[in-house]
């Protein structure tokens, strides 16, 4: 495609659109900061100091060195004494403890035959905490009967490693995954919202009496914001790597490469939407609707795609951020090389694409029927 | 022919919006449409564009036709639509210069065809003002220099001057004149009777169908009765008088004055004037027999069609 003059003209127009709008601008930068800081801390499947409430039956010494090893964690603290097991439902009424341990009496004697059983009560009632804290409280217990010099009498011993992201952080999970959520966003509400702008002022009009063509419109439109949402994405990695420590294991320009042509494939959505939206509301509302949800719920961002039904595995094909998740978790978590993530680069670069193409052909059956009132 | 309009059809669902339109306008000839709101102006604008396609009939352009080669009509017209946006955070140079490359005015040609627009539309001074800090005036003026910037042989204005002072009214139009005199074709839309009528022709259209094209001063031939101008007291009580009366097919305010049209005998409708207000206690100031003027016709035509 042959780059005209006309092109160049409404990249620079544009340009000047985006600068001469400081307080966009600013909100445009800030705005994925602050997201990146607020959900970087809010969704977090860490749990730490479990609050525990105790009831001892034994009141032995060995009882007292299990509470001592207990608290010294950071994983748990003991936030009440219980003395009748019917106290237990009403301290999880209340919310006083997330757990309750039951320490039977004679403990000490059966721990020194090798017998000893203790019970951890969990409220259930949040699913996902209960599943950690059980977690929690097993591998301290391991380690207890370890530094007591247990020895475990199994035939098999279990030693899991996690590779990667070894203290299992949710941070460094979640914010690379993040920032491919808020960059999908950005780029298909900027872009339609500047073309949504031009229906609604009218100015469209006015140039489509020009010789411009239509894919020197929507191009022309497309380059500002390519390198604007680029850095965005520049500055928000750069944030999230020195705020939670993301570890950044791979090669910094093979995620910017693949950062651009995520954007590219971003950017097509909001074209897309402006072939339709003929007011900036309009067009907000449907770059909302279709790039928050999916990206949240249908890319593997929190839940795993491998897991969700078949149905609602085939939609996440149609969500870009889906493959910059594969992307930016593989270069920043555990630096994947290029030949690795040459499938989910072309498929963005597909979808993209074919998004554009099928708008400028819209596009130009729209002009057709005239779609302006009067 | 410069345009020709043949039988020109074009409906928004069930509304018509032109039915049948035939209208020629001659290489360097300035022509004014008028009609009332939804008449169909903007929609025949835009048809002449090739913004918009019709539903039957054809416009040719420079022998042309308006769907054919894009790139030699977008080269040869020049629109300006009702609603002319220019970027308002572009400054004038920086609209002129868009404009100037969608069209790819040629490096050698910018700079004099920049100062020439500068020199007539009188922006020279503001170059570096945004556009939305220029007054409604400057602003019309701004657009006609977007549009002017490709040196276009046609020109194709809808309402450029609504919502403009008086002052900036005239010297748009003086612009107007210019170009005419330079040679180039134009056709403009306007509610202004007054400015219709600097044109050479005037045509009225009215719920899609061309009712009359004429030149200015040739009107009174359309009007189907003869016309009185009346100047009397109690003017409001005297129009609701003469209106009760069946024999009067239009009784209309112009200011001071009023217009009422009738047919029959001169002496006739004279006296049944007279006898009205004499009823209604109103004494006549003067009472003359005028030709009618492209307001008058325009009324009555538009009565005549939709009765």
């Amino acid at each position: 495609m042959m780059i005209s003059g006309r092109l160049l003209a409404v990249m620079r127009k544009e340009f000047i659109h985006i600068i001469r709008d400081p307080r966009s601008l600013v909100l445009i930068f800030l705005w994925p900061v602050i997201m990146v800081l607020l959900y970087g801390t809010a969704i977090t499947f860490d749990i730490k100091e479990i609050r525990i409430g105790v009831l001892d039956f034994d009141h032995s010494r060995v009882s007292r060195e299990l509470l001592r090893d207990l608290t010294a964690s950071d994983y748990f603290r003991i936030s009440g004494y219980l003395d009748k097991r019917s106290e237990i439902d009403d301290g999880f009424l209340k919310g006083r403890f997330t757990a309750v341990l039951v320490i039977p009496a004679g403990f000490e004697k059966q721990k020194a035959l090798n017998t000893g059983r203790i019970q951890l009560i969990v409220d259930g009632s949040n699913s996902n905490t209960a599943t950690v804290v059980i977690q929690y409280f097993k591998s301290f217990c391991m380690l207890h009967q370890w530094e007591s010099g247990v020895a475990v009498s199994a035939p098999l011993s279990l030693h899991p490693r996690v590779w990667y992201n070894p203290d299992l952080k949710s941070a460094h999970f979640i914010v690379p995954g993040l920032i491919a959520v808020i960059l999908m966003m950005i780029c298909a509400q900027l872009t339609s919202i500047t073309l949504a702008r031009e229906w609604e002022t009218g100015t469209f009009e006015q140039i489509l009496v020009s010789p411009v063509l239509p894919h020197e419109i929507i191009l022309g439109k497309l380059a500002p914001y390519l390198l604007l949402s680029l850095s965005v994405s520049v500055v928000t990695l750069a944030f999230s790597v020195a705020v939670f420590k993301v570890p950044f294991r791979g090669s910094l320009l093979l995620l910017l490469v693949l950062s651009i042509v995520y954007i590219y494939a971003s950017l097509s959505i909001g074209v897309l939407i402006s072939t339709r939206a003929r007011t900036q509301q309009v067009a907000l509302l449907a770059s909302q609707i279709l790039t928050l949800l999916p990206s949240f719920l249908l890319s593997g961002f929190i839940f795993p795609v491998l897991y969700m039904p078949l149905v609602l595995k085939a939609v996440t094909y149609l969500v870009p951020a889906r493959y910059y998740l594969v992307i930016i978790r593989g270069i920043m978590l555990k630096g994947v090389g290029p030949g690795d993530l040459a499938q989910p680069c072309l498929l963005l670069v597909l979808f993209g694409t074919f998004l554009i193409a099928f708008s400028i052909h819209r596009f130009k059956t729209v002009l057709e029927k005239a779609p302006w009132a009067g | 022919m410069e345009v020709q309009i043949q039988n020109l059809s074009r409906a928004f669902g069930t509304f018509r919006a032109l039915d049948q339109v035939n209208l020629d306008i001659r290489q360097g000839e300035s022509l004014s449409l008028i009609g009332p709101d939804g008449a169909g102006k903007t929609t025949l604008l835009r048809i002449l564009c090739g913004l918009l396609r019709p539903d039957s009939g054809k416009c040719l352009i420079a022998g042309k036709d308006v769907l054919g080669d894009q790139r030699f009509l977008k080269s040869l017209i020049g629109y300006m639509p009702q609603r002319f946006s220019l970027y308002p955070d572009l400054t004038v140079s920086e609209n002129l210069r868009f404009f100037a490359d969608l069209f790819q005015v040629s490096a050698s040609d910018r700079a004099a065809r920049t100062k020439r627009l500068l020199a007539f539309s009188g922006l020279g001074p503001f170059l570096k003002r945004k556009a939305a800090d220029l007054s409604g005036g400057m602003k019309q003026k701004l657009a006609l220099s977007c549009t002017l910037i490709h040196t276009p042989a046609i020109l194709f204005l809808d309402e450029p001057t609504t919502g403009v002072d008086p002052v900036s009214r005239r010297e748009f139009w003086n612009i107007l004149e210019d170009l005419h005199m330079q040679g180039v074709t134009l056709l403009v839309t306007t509610p202004y009777m007054d400015e219709a009528g600097r044109c050479d022709r005037v045509a009225l259209l009215n719920r899609g169908r061309i009712l009359a094209t004429e030149a200015p001063g040739r009107f009174s031939g359309f009007f189907g009765g003869l016309l009185f101008e009346l100047r009397c007291e109690a003017l409001f009580r005297a129009v609701k008088a003469l209106r009760s009366d069946e024999k009067f097919d239009s009784v209309q305010g112009f200011g001071d004055r009023i217009h009422v049209a009738g047919r029959g005998s001169e002496t006739g409708l004279v006296s049944r004037i007279r006898s009205v207000l004499a009823r209604e206690k109103i004494q006549v100031e003067s009472l003359s027999r005028i030709p009618a003027g492209i307001e008058d016709v325009f009324v009555d035509l538009i009565r005549r069609q939709d009765s």
